[in-house]
């Protein structure tokens, strides 16, 4: 638990494009009648995702508006739930897994790259490309270490295919989601030791 | 050692084609109306009989649990079926791999448990972060609407609609109470148990809440008969299993394995050994951040089920193995978990709210060696105080993870202590109450 406020400087307004609306509508209708508040969640997340991954408090707003909830049962949302981005972030927002599993297999180094490249947490990077957090466990322990960057984690990292992702990302190069060692999920490295039957070795 | 013959997920690893035309070839979605048609008194009871215990950490009988559902349905308050895949337990990642490679599972294991227990609606929680994984499992759920598998006038005859619905960023919404308040649009505050959900659930309507892995089994274990599930595993330990394995071993993987497999052999046969040489191993966290971990010399021919690692004051859980080898500082890795559950906690009630960050900070000043011996008892009395005391079980699992620390490794926090006497810090530390 923690305290997390909106940001100091808010633009003027926000509203939800036509597309937004559309798609809110069709949310809205995977619950009951009555029960729109149940869309908050995804209403906010989409408000984020429009207004360049976080969440201004117009935004917040609109989605009580929409909603017909009161603008506190909103704000207590966007506060509550971590993945809502308060504050602006970088085009690429690094979110760096610390919790022991990833610890335990080198989250540590990867912490110190992105303190020398991109700086203290939370500070978005002078050319605009990066911000970084430690968050929580994010659910990929058997690739461990891993980051989640915007919408996609990459996994099984090492100080030197972590080095390699950020350098393509700030480029512009093409990257691969997921393992950075190649696996194509969480198969044992070096050979498959089940379902053997079915898929032989597991190489490619 | 399970054959590939007994194992459910037949893509979990992503090789085969994810596609419904893929998972019906490897089985899914065959001959699901006689399943249904068997109704829904023996499906409960064939659940039962086969013994599988829920698999999102608790271990309770699944089939038990869907017995709870009232018999008769009030037409003012239907029933409903919810999906817990909030999968945020540290070491577990198995959840992830069904939605994400063989979501044809859940999807018809949803809507068989949604028949056995009276609900025509379902909705399956993701967690926020898992984005690509959520996107698949709508994809499946589209393929199983758009032939007619699902949905309002469907092949099977019992029209049912299946939702999936995500969070974002909180480990307490993986809490069944908690979930269903997020799922309301709230804050994901667990509450007070009883009511139980099938009394009183999701807009106050009978509800079931059950695990990915849980529901995902279930059309298997129906189609190959409960006793060939409950012939696998020690008695009232039954079936297969997820093991998701990480930390120092080397080569970390998922794996679906027999229940009660010992240790040593899910290690040498799926993980290519512990890092480093049997030798070096220094202790387990057999089910996920919320049960105490086991030394190695208790570990390694211990049977991987509910009861055999309860009996060593640990627990199953959820089955993620984390492994840590002697290069561990393994004050420093307990005290990691300690600002895990600070950071989750939701902060409704006192103990957890003001416990978990005092553990936390006391935690810390072990990690440093920065505190007298005997706070380790006074530690180990706060978690006490904090265990049992709670609304939900995340107090428990704050404290537990603490109590096997000093339980088995109370002389490596003396020896800390030790050498940070003997050098210590020339400027008293100030350390914010926050």
């Amino acid at each position: 638990m923690s305290v997390r406020r909106l940001a100091d400087n808010q633009p003027e307004n926000f509203e939800f494009t036509p597309e937004n609306n559309a798609w809110l509508a069709k949310q809205i209708a995977k619950y009951p009648d009555g029960r729109q508040a149940s869309a908050v969640v995804p209403a906010l997340w989409q408000a984020q995702k429009q207004n360049d991954y976080w969440l201004p408090q117009k935004a917040i707003e609109a989605v009580a508006e929409a909603l017909g909830m009161p603008y506190i049962r909103v704000l207590e949302i966007a506060t509550f739930y971590t993945m809502f981005n308060l504050e602006p972030v970088g085009k690429f927002y690094v979110q760096l897994c610390g919790t022991t599993p990833c610890m335990l297999t080198g989250s540590d180094d990867l912490i110190k790259v992105l303190e020398r490249r991109v700086g203290p947490q939370k500070k978005v990077s002078a050319d605009g490309l990066f911000s970084w957090l430690e968050v929580e466990c994010l659910g990929a322990c058997c690739n461990a270490p891993m980051v989640q960057i915007n919408d996609d984690f990459y996994e099984d990292l090492t100080i030197e295919n972590f080095e390699k992702l950020l350098d393509d990302l700030a480029m512009g190069r093409p990257v691969t989601i997921g393992s950075q060692k190649g696996r194509v999920s969480s198969e044992p490295e070096g050979g498959l030791t089940s379902l053997t039957s079915l898929y032989g070795d597991g190489k490619k | 050692m399970l054959s590939d013959a007994d194992r459910i997920f037949t893509n979990l690893y992503g090789l085969g084609d994810r596609s419904l035309v893929g998972a019906k070839k490897r089985g899914n979605w065959d001959g699901t109306k006689a399943l249904l048609a068997r109704g829904r008194d023996k499906i409960i009871a064939e659940v039962k009989e086969s013994g599988l215990r829920g698999r999102g950490g608790a271990g309770f009988s699944t089939g038990m649990k869907w017995s709870f559902m009232p018999k008769e349905i009030d037409p003012k308050r239907p029933h409903y079926l919810v999906i817990n895949a909030d999968e945020s337990e540290p070491g577990t990642c198995k959840d992830r791999e069904i939605m994400r490679n063989d979501p044809h599972t859940l999807v018809e294991g949803a809507l068989i448990a949604s028949f056995a227990m009276g609900a025509h609606a379902c909705y399956i929680y993701v967690r926020g972060e898992f984005i690509a994984e959520r996107v698949a499992l709508q994809k499946a759920v589209d393929e199983a609407y758009e032939a007619n598998l699902i949905g309002k006038n469907n092949i099977h005859g019992y029209p049912f609609d299946l939702y999936v619905h995500h969070g974002a960023g909180a480990y307490i919404c993986g809490e069944e109470t908690a979930l269903i308040e997020s799922l309301e649009g709230k804050k994901g505050m667990p509450r007070l148990k009883p009511p139980f959900p099938a009394n009183v659930g999701l807009y106050g309507c009978p509800t079931t809440v059950n695990n990915v892995e849980s529901i995902a089994v279930v059309p298997t274990i129906l189609r190959r008969g409960p006793s060939w599930f409950a012939g696998i595993g020690k008695p009232n330990n039954a079936g297969t299993k997820l093991f998701c394995i990480s930390g120092h071993v080397n080569t970390p993987c998922n794996v679906e394995e027999a229940m009660s497999i010992p240790f040593r052999e899910l290690i040498d046969r799926h993980c290519g050994g512990v890092r480093g040489g049997w030798d070096n191993l220094l202790a387990v966290i057999p089910g996920g951040s919320s049960v105490r971990l086991v030394p190695s010399h208790q570990i390694v021919d211990c049977p991987m089920d509910f009861d055999s690692l309860s009996k060593l004051g640990s627990g199953l859980g959820t089955a993620a193995v984390i492994v840590m080898d002697k290069s561990t500082d393994i004050i420093r890795a307990i005290a990691r978990l300690s600002y895990f559950y600070k950071h989750e906690s939701c902060g409704q009630c006192t103990p957890c709210r003001e416990g978990t960050g005092w553990m936390y900070r006391v935690m810390q000043r072990m990690v440093e060696g920065r505190a007298h011996k005997k706070e380790i008892d006074m530690l180990f009395d706060v978690t006490k105080q904090v265990e049992g005391h709670t609304i939900c079980a995340l107090g428990d699992a704050a404290a537990w993870p603490i109590q096997g620390l000093i339980n088995h490794f109370r002389d490596v926090i003396e020896t800390r202590i030790d050498q940070y006497a003997a050098n210590p810090h020339p400027d008293p530390v100030r350390v914010a109450a926050e």
